[in-house]
């Protein structure tokens, strides 16, 4: 038996500690027109960083609408954008290095793309083409890239959280340099993968940022239906974690915060916990309809914060853009995404016989057999299984 | 009677169960204000308040947990998984506890009044973890019930049944035909009886059994045979444990042949289990092996779904085969 550690205060008077004990505060560096608010230390962001990060939120918006569109017309079957939390999500990718893992929840494509992810990549995964990564066998959004070192999406919530605590344990273990940043929502932080995540991370001390996207909503579920304390940070303090709540639509806050955390997190092997207080603009996914369950006008009070918008201010107001060029990118990003789209959409299916690879690393005999009956199958009714039928060989 | 399609009937089920008993409650992730994904519990907020019908925060273990403590009380609880891929999280609430309270206590408790309501299945296009047919997951676990509707008629009457089961229940749903399935369903409360094998069509050379969503594809795999000239009897299992031998051997008995199919693997599949009693059964009355036709020992694929789902064309072979032995 361990003793409550000596460090505890005693005090012989009866006390509650109230539910709102920790009261913790929101980092903000940049105002909604571009103007630093007062206080806030000048941001430590050259103009190519800055140019960058911008380039991102451009490239995900015109992706986002594009993509939205094809589901529209039936050409893909699936779709989820990041709209509104273009600040968190991109901002925090490029605050790290570009060799350090991302494990992500599925609406994080700006990291994705931040590293380098191409349009031929992003248009091949979606239409679940033989290009793709991912052999054509998830549902659209669900990216990955081992030389991108981004983990490939799985849609069971909250799995990658402790999964991320074991890669950068590993990590510090090979002596890397590099450590791992691991995204996910308010909701999924429900989930007990995510209490086993982060309680692990502190205890073996794993050199993980957990950047939670709080955008007020786990697909229909309010914040404040998913929990009732200070939000996802107090967590943190909670495990023992050095914790920090920002402003999830202010690029530069995002920015300033991820970096220090990184740099926490190398430097003494341990996690950091950032919550990004932001709003999920469009609708769950391609399947979802918000009308259902929120307002209009509570829309309309976010889209004023649009955080894309916000830092294209602040890139103004220091001469580093202008309508001129983000006119020309965002004609350059549409005509690239739905030429690219045209390509994508008319490459086949993967081979029949990517159904059976990499259910293990070689097929065993069980799978060799299936492979055989079902080829012979399709062989004997081409006309019911038009995707693959014609590019058997005899 | 009215026409209703297969979600509309499992809402009418919930609705008549909360109507009687003042003190079910229904909840899960979106099920609340929302009405659930797929809109299953619409309304149920709205007619019975907060405290009966609502969200969870996101968290399956804590979902089937929170159920079996308010089911230990002698409650009645509908608790629902958002989708059948998502049940693991609960699998040890379900498999270590919900299974065992009453056998672990002596029946000084028990959690018969839950009833676990999930959507299961492919062919919408799901990939990996949209789609998944769980059910042998379950069916290798004594103290469950497990039960599958094959259209809207039957899962209300199944579903009500289910709800007052003395027993806990896992209630799968086959979300292909949640809004694909219509057709007349009374208003009035009934029940169909647990553990009871439905003959859909009768038939005297083959027997197809199988439950759900497949019911479909074996309905056309039989118009398929009929115009060879072969008599297929179908049978609905319905509920998968505790199961119905009985109206399964007397139709393998009568038939001689059997096929079991199924949407999930194959390896370890139920119908594994189904095959093993019935040359049991019925060994001296079969003129060829047992065949199966069900999901290949591989994750569910996205866009090759169709060559993955035992459609009526491969159960067709199936009995083609099965005959030529
Ligand atoms: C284990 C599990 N349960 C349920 C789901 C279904 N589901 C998909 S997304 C989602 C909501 C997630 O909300 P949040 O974590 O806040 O992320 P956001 O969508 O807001 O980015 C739910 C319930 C799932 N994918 N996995
Ligand atoms: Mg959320």
């Amino acid at each position: 038996m361990t003793e409550p550690k000596a460090t505890s205060l005693a005090v012989h008077k009866l006390a509650f500690l109230d539910a709102n004990a920790l009261s913790i505060p929101v980092y903000q560096v940049l105002k909604q027109d571009g103007t630093l608010y007062k206080g806030a230390a000048k941001p430590d962001m050259d103009e190519a960083t800055a140019r960058r990060i911008y380039d991102n939120m451009v490239y995900i918006r015109v992706l986002d609408e594009r993509m939205i569109a094809a589901q529209r017309q039936g050409r893909i079957s699936f779709y989820m954008t990041c709209i509104g939390e273009e600040a968190a999500i991109i901002a925090s990718a490029v605050a790290i290095d570009d060799q350090d893992m991302v494990f992500a929840q599925y609406r994080e494509q700006g990291a994705l793309r931040a590293r380098g992810f191409t349009t031929e990549q992003f248009m091949n995964q979606n239409f679940s083409n033989e290009m793709d990564l991912g052999k054509g066998r998830q549902m659209p959004i669900h990216y990955g890239s081992n030389a991108l070192h981004y983990m490939t999406i799985s849609s069971p919530l909250a799995t990658q959280i402790p999964q991320a605590t074991g890669y950068a344990y590993a990590q510090k273990i090979r002596k890397t340099g590099q450590i791992t940043i691991c995204y996910f929502g308010e909701g999924a932080a429900s989930e007990g993968d995510f209490h086993a995540g982060m309680n692990m991370a502190a205890v073996h001390g794993a050199p993980v940022i957990f950047f939670c996207r709080n955008n007020g909503y786990a697909i229909s579920t309010p914040s404040d239906e998913q929990f009732k304390g200070d939000g996802i940070a107090s967590r943190g303090v909670g495990y023992g974690m050095r914790t920090i709540r920002v402003d999830g639509n202010d690029t530069l806050a995002v920015y300033q915060a991820t970096a220090e955390a990184r740099r926490y997190a190398l430097e003494h092997s341990k996690p950091v916990l950032i919550e990004a207080m932001t709003y999920r603009l469009g609708a769950h996914s391609t399947s979802d309809d918000p009308t259902g369950y929120r307002s209009k006008e509570e829309e309309a009070v976010w889209a004023m914060q649009d955080p894309v918008l916000r830092f294209k201010h602040w890139m103004v107001k220091n001469g580093w853009w202008s309508d001129e060029e983000e006119k020309a990118v965002y004609s350059k990003y549409r005509d690239d995404i739905l030429s690219q789209l045209k390509v994508s959409e008319k490459i086949p299916a993967p081979q029949l016989e990517e159904m059976f690879t990499d259910v293990y690393d070689k097929m065993p005999q069980h799978l060799i057999e299936q492979y055989e009956a079902l080829k012979a199958h399709v062989q004997q009714y081409p006309d019911v299984y038009p995707k693959t039928s014609g590019r058997l060989d005899a | 009677m009215s026409k209703m399609n297969l979600l509309q009937a499992v809402n009418h089920a919930l609705t008549t169960a909360m109507e009687q008993d003042p003190h079910m409650v229904c909840f899960g992730e979106d099920v609340g204000h929302f009405g659930g994904v797929f809109r299953a519990t619409s309304g149920l907020q709205e007619k019975f308040g907060k405290d009966r019908c609502f969200n969870t925060p996101l968290v399956e273990q804590g979902i089937i947990g929170m159920a079996n403590g308010f089911a230990a009380s002698g409650t009645t609880v509908v608790a629902e998984i958002q989708f059948g891929d998502y049940i693991f999280p609960a699998y040890d609430q379900i498999v270590n506890e919900t299974a065992k309270f009453r056998y672990r206590s002596g029946n000084e408790f028990n959690v018969g009044g839950l009833t676990i309501r999930t959507p299961y299945g492919g062919g919408i296009a799901g990939g990996l973890y949209h789609s998944q047919s769980p059910e042998a997951n379950f069916t290798h676990t004594p103290g469950l019930k497990i039960v599958v509707p094959r259209n809207a008629y039957e899962a209300k009457g199944l579903l009500l049944s289910a709800i007052r089961d003395p027993n806990p229940v896992l209630f799968l749903e086959p979300k292909r035909l949640y809004r694909a399935s219509v057709g007349e369903v009374p208003e009035t409360d009934y029940e169909i009886p647990l553990t009871v094998a439905d003959v859909v069509q009768e038939g005297k050379d083959i027997t197809l059994l199988a439950w759900g969503a497949q019911i479909e594809y074996a309905e056309k795999a039989a118009a398929m045979a009929a115009k060879d000239g072969i008599s297929c009897e179908i049978v609905d299992l319905r509920t998968l444990l505790p199961w119905d031998r009985d109206t399964v051997a007397a139709s393998v008995n009568k038939t001689g042949r059997l096929l079991v199919t199924h949407e999930a693997p194959i390896t370890s599949g139920f119908g594994a289990e189904i095959a093993a009693t019935i040359q049991e059964r019925c060994f001296l009355s079969l003129e060829a092996p047992i065949a199966r036709v069900c999901g290949l020992d591989v994750p569910y694929p996205l866009a090759l779904e169709k060559e993955y789902i035992p459609d009526q064309y491969k159960i067709y072979e199936g009995i083609k085969r099965t005959m030529n032995f």
